[in-house]
């Protein structure tokens, strides 16, 4: 029987979460890193036992973490992240030019084909890869050095690149997402790239459309369809048809279209699913309700999930990277919250239970479905 | 030299160690001589306490010996007589900082 894997990560350590297709009885392990955040933890793809995890702290900076035995044991590995050639400046939060400095990694995305092979999103935004297991990192400095970086501005939580999205069909198309830049897509493995930001609007900025600077939340596709992606902005959800090159609005009848995370149902490429939050000046729930909103037509018609999630007095969040699925029949979906719950739902979003309801603030959840 | 270091628990947890940490110093003993041998001797240290670019003190790293602070001497300073002789040991703090 196939079994499921949870990875969480916290503002004060790892846990993994562990259960049968059922879904129903769970083990809880942790916490590993007790006392560090854990920005990411991600298996790979081409081997479910070796896992990456980020591992930060105010006090001793950056850690990577690896595991060799789905998360039994872990080995420290590089935590180099240096960047290549003149560093240059982005603008900061008042306007003006600040060097690019290191802070932490926010995403790592392991090869869809090679377990050695992982990409790390980092703070302050930039793209870096290892292909030695995490040992050393090399930048991909041509995304750093584009000709708009030097107008980056960091969003609220500080200038990441969050999320990273490997094309199955396209080896060497990497899309990337950078509060607040926007979407860049590279489509010869990360040498060069090109901002993939038409049809945004951004009221926030002098020029709402501008080719960058919009705050891109997190951007999600189905594998089946890797032309076809969905993205949480700051404020609107959005679509696109075309790998990116243009975007259409898709809020249609939710509640509010402010939010982090957005991802698809594991079968169906036009079920996907977000969680509105009341507004980006108060980052937590509207009316109390912990809602997951579902749309089976591609966004615009959207419907409320609330079976199993509380529906008074509840004012958490949920971070961008806190949501997964996984690739079970029914579709698994889970979503972690800055109140220390994990939810899963084991059909697709129609009924949801906690699996844990005390950690500390979830900021990360992934899940790795095994055999 | 054999020198005493200390560490914050977090590191003794990151390096497997458990107590103190003994280090075999060559030449002068200054701030960076103990650091590297610390560093050579546990490669995940690095970065943890001083940048690995720049090999600046972390903000909120500090370091102590002879109840002194000695954050803000020179890294290629020499460091007291009292911990060259393993009398005292080489503090690394984590700052009191945060929550």
């Amino acid at each position: 029987m196939s079994k499921v894997r949870v990875l969480v990560g916290t503002r004060k350590g790892a846990f993994v979460l562990t259960s049968d297709g059922t879904r129903k009885q769970w083990d809880v392990s942790g916490p590993h890193f007790g006392g560090w955040e854990l920005y990411h933890l991600k298996g790979s793809p081409a081997d479910p036992n070796r896992l990456y995890a980020s591992q930060s702290s105010s006090w001793f900076g950056q850690v990577i973490q690896r595991s060799n035995d789905g998360g039994q044991t872990w080995e420290t590995v590089g935590n180099k992240f240096a960047y290549e050639g003149a560093v240059g400046t982005h603008l900061w939060y008042d306007g003006t030019p600040r060097p690019w400095e290191f802070a932490r990694v926010w995403h790592l995305e392991p090869s869809l084909t090679d377990p050695d092979t992982v990409y790390a999103g980092i703070q302050d935004a930039a793209l870096f890869r290892s292909s030695d297991g995490g040992q050393t990192w090399q930048e991909l400095t041509g995304l750093r050095t584009h000709k708009s970086a030097p107008l980056w501005q960091p969003g609220a939580g500080g200038m990441c690149l969050h999320t990273i999205l490997l094309d199955p069909s396209r080896p060497g198309r990497i899309f990337i997402a950078i509060s607040a830049a926007g979407v860049f897509r590279s489509d010869d493995a990360g040498q060069t790239w090109q901002p993939m930001n038409r049809g945004l609007r951004s009221e926030q900025i002098p020029d709402p459309t501008a080719e960058v600077g919009h705050c891109v939340h997190r951007i999600a596709m189905h594998r089946s369809r890797p032309n076809v992606l969905f993205m949480q902005k700051h404020w609107d959800v959005m679509r696109s048809d075309d790998a990116g090159e243009s975007w259409r609005e898709v809020s249609g009848n939710l509640p509010t279209d402010f939010g982090f995370p957005i991802d698809v149902h594991a079968h169906e490429p036009e079920t996907i699913y977000v969680v509105p939050i009341k507004s980006d000046s108060e980052h937590y729930l509207p009316e109390g309700k912990l809602r997951v909103y579902r749309s089976r037509t591609g966004g615009n018609e959207w419907e409320a999930l609330t079976k199993g999630l509380p529906q008074r007095d509840c004012y958490v969040n949920v971070l961008r990277d806190a949501m997964a699925v996984d690739t079970l029949d029914p579709c698994g979906v889970y979503f972690g919250t800055t109140g220390g719950q994990v939810y899963v739902s084991a059909d697709a979003g129609d009924s949801w239970a906690p699996i844990v309801r005390d950690l500390p603030s979830v900021v990360s959840v992934e899940v790795q479905t095994l055999p | 030299m054999i020198v005493r270091v200390v560490l914050p628990a977090h590191l003794r947890t990151l390096a497997r160690v458990d107590g103190e940490v003994k280090l075999d110093v060559e030449g002068p003993l200054t701030q960076c001589a103990v650091l590297d041998t610390l560093e050579a001797d546990y490669p995940m240290l690095r970065g943890t306490i001083r940048d690995q670019v720049t090999r600046q003190r972390r903000a909120f790293v500090r370091f102590f010996a002879c109840q002194e602070d000695l954050s803000h001497e020179p890294p290629d300073g020499p460091l007291p007589d009292a911990v060259a002789s393993g009398a005292e040991p080489f503090l690394i703090v984590g700052a009191m900082a945060g929550g």
